[in-house]
């Protein structure tokens, strides 16, 4: 296409530069260790990747710095995902990123080793700064993403167990660069909110590299900061964090953290039902013994006051538990409710259930046929139907 | 026991206060008078907190700032 003899503009062969490495290099991975690194204010990161040998100037835009979980620094030994561009102004050739990962797990594992030492030297995981979980919150603060599992994780399991609580969510970003500091900023809000018992801090599962923001340093402080108690619930029951070290109880999953959190409203029902009809025997003992010790002495005149007391004391008993029964209805209304919903629940397990939308019970002599193996010609079989049971003989 | 209170009780000592109750009624050593008014107060109380436990609706609301960094409760929107 070209000869010696062709002059070029500079723009024409830069074009053609240009063209040919963006083709030949659409997608690179590069391992090499970061220098001259570089965050503009546009948010954007400069740097430098080399080696012994070479060097190669790279760029990762601030669209794609928002998913990096950890901020690349000078000297990481990294591998970066992209394509080479050329720039035509500068006639520089560069990676532009868009993922860049420390090598191995060796990074991520070391800077969360190196923050567990230095805080625990500093006492931040110790027992004695554990504050104790309030046993029946009502305000309950959480510290997630708006959009993720846990979440709806916590509201899954909070609306089953104990609904009657409000919760407050501080929605914040849950990985990338700068998820941290919106972690501890919401941490620090809640406890400037103040009106609640305790929050939980975390998010579902993920990688380390997703989990990263609470193994920052912010964050943990933060959660050592807080008034609140906090219960930290990051990932899995195998991820630790550090923000599991710090926190005043560790949940293993989001819904184990809302599990921790309330306590079983129908458990507590039956709680409050023991306490009402202890009370109300206690009473009635107290005021049976009583009627019994004076009633020998009633016709004293000495024991005339005592015995005003006690008939009083007895029409206002006689008055409290009309008030109680109102009160113990009412507590049974609800145990039954919360034991008429579970019925239902085991309903839809129930056999019968399954028969009424469609299926059938097979027997044999009493037995229960699960394969076409058991029945043989000529034997009778009955099929059970949700209302009622036919007789049958095999042709085939 | 203070008789009356200003703020509002929560769930947490409104059962506490029961177990109290019904613990010393139960020990049996407190004089009648007392018994009663212990007896009354545990009525009341237990009635408040089936009442808190009967909300069936979850509230869950999104703390944010505003401008001047007033914080501002809004009702999560359910998708």
């Amino acid at each position: 296409m070209t000869n010696e003899k062709t002059v070029q503009t500079v723009s024409d062969i830069t074009r053609q530069i240009k063209q040919s490495l963006e083709t030949t290099f659409p997608r690179v991975w590069i391992q090499g260790e970061i220098s001259n690194f570089k965050q503009h204010t546009s948010g954007h990161l400069y740097f430098t990747l080399k080696d012994e040998g070479a060097q190669i100037s790279a760029v990762m835009w601030r669209s794609r710095v928002a998913t990096l979980a950890l901020l690349p620094e000078d000297g990481m030994k990294v591998i970066a995902r992209g394509s080479i561009t050329v720039y035509p102004p500068r006639g520089n050739y560069q990676i532009d990123c868009d993922q860049i990962q420390p090598v191995g797990v060796g990074e991520l594992q070391l800077a969360f080793d190196r923050l567990k030492k230095k805080l625990a030297a500093e006492g931040l995981f110790d027992d004695e700064h554990k504050k104790p979980i309030p046993e029946y919150p009502e305000h309950i603060g959480i510290v997630t993403s708006e959009t993720g599992a846990a979440l709806q994780d916590i509201r899954s399991v909070l609306l089953r167990r104990f609904p009657s609580v409000e919760v407050i969510l501080v929605p914040v970003r849950v990985q990338g660069v700068g998820a941290a500091e919106e972690i501890a900023a919401a941490i620090k809000d809640l406890n400037l909110y103040g009106n609640v018992d305790v929050m939980i801090v975390g998010r579902g599962g993920g990688s380390l590299e997703d989990l990263w923001a609470f193994n920052e340093e912010i964050v943990a402080r933060a959660i050592y900061d807080s008034r609140i108690p906090v219960i930290s619930a990051v990932g899995h029951e195998i991820d630790f964090s550090i923000a599991d070290f710090v926190a005043d109880l560790r949940a293993p999953t989001p819904s184990a953290a809302a599990e921790m959190v309330v306590k079983d409203r129908s458990e507590l029902i039956e709680v409050l039902r023991n306490m009402w009809y202890t009370m109300h025997r206690s009473i009635e003992e107290m005021l049976s013994s009583l009627r019994d010790s004076v009633g020998g002495f009633v016709t004293s005149y000495a024991f005339n006051r005592p015995r005003d007391l006690l008939r009083e004391s007895s029409q206002r008993v006689d008055e409290l538990e009309r008030g109680l029964h109102v009160a113990a209805s009412h507590i049974l209304q609800l145990a039954e409710r919360s034991q008429r919903a579970l019925g239902q629940r085991l309903e839809a397990l129930s056999p019968k259930a399954v028969l009424l939308r469609g299926y059938t019970i097979v027997r044999k002599q009493g037995k229960i046929v699960v394969s076409s193996d058991d029945l043989d010609e000529g034997d009778v079989a009955a099929i059970q139907f949700h209302d009622g049971i036919v007789t049958t003989r095999v042709e085939q | 026991m203070t008789a009356k209170k200003a703020t509002k009780q929560t769930f947490e000592e409104a059962v506490k206060r029961l177990e109290e109750i019904v613990e010393a009624l139960e020990r049996g050593d407190v004089p009648l008078d007392k018994a009663l008014n212990l007896y009354e107060e545990g009525i009341q109380l237990s009635r408040t907190c089936s009442q808190n436990l009967k909300a069936a609706e979850l509230r869950i609301k999104t703390l944010s700032k505003d401008i001047k960094g007033q914080f501002e409760l809004t009702d999560l929107r359910e998708e």
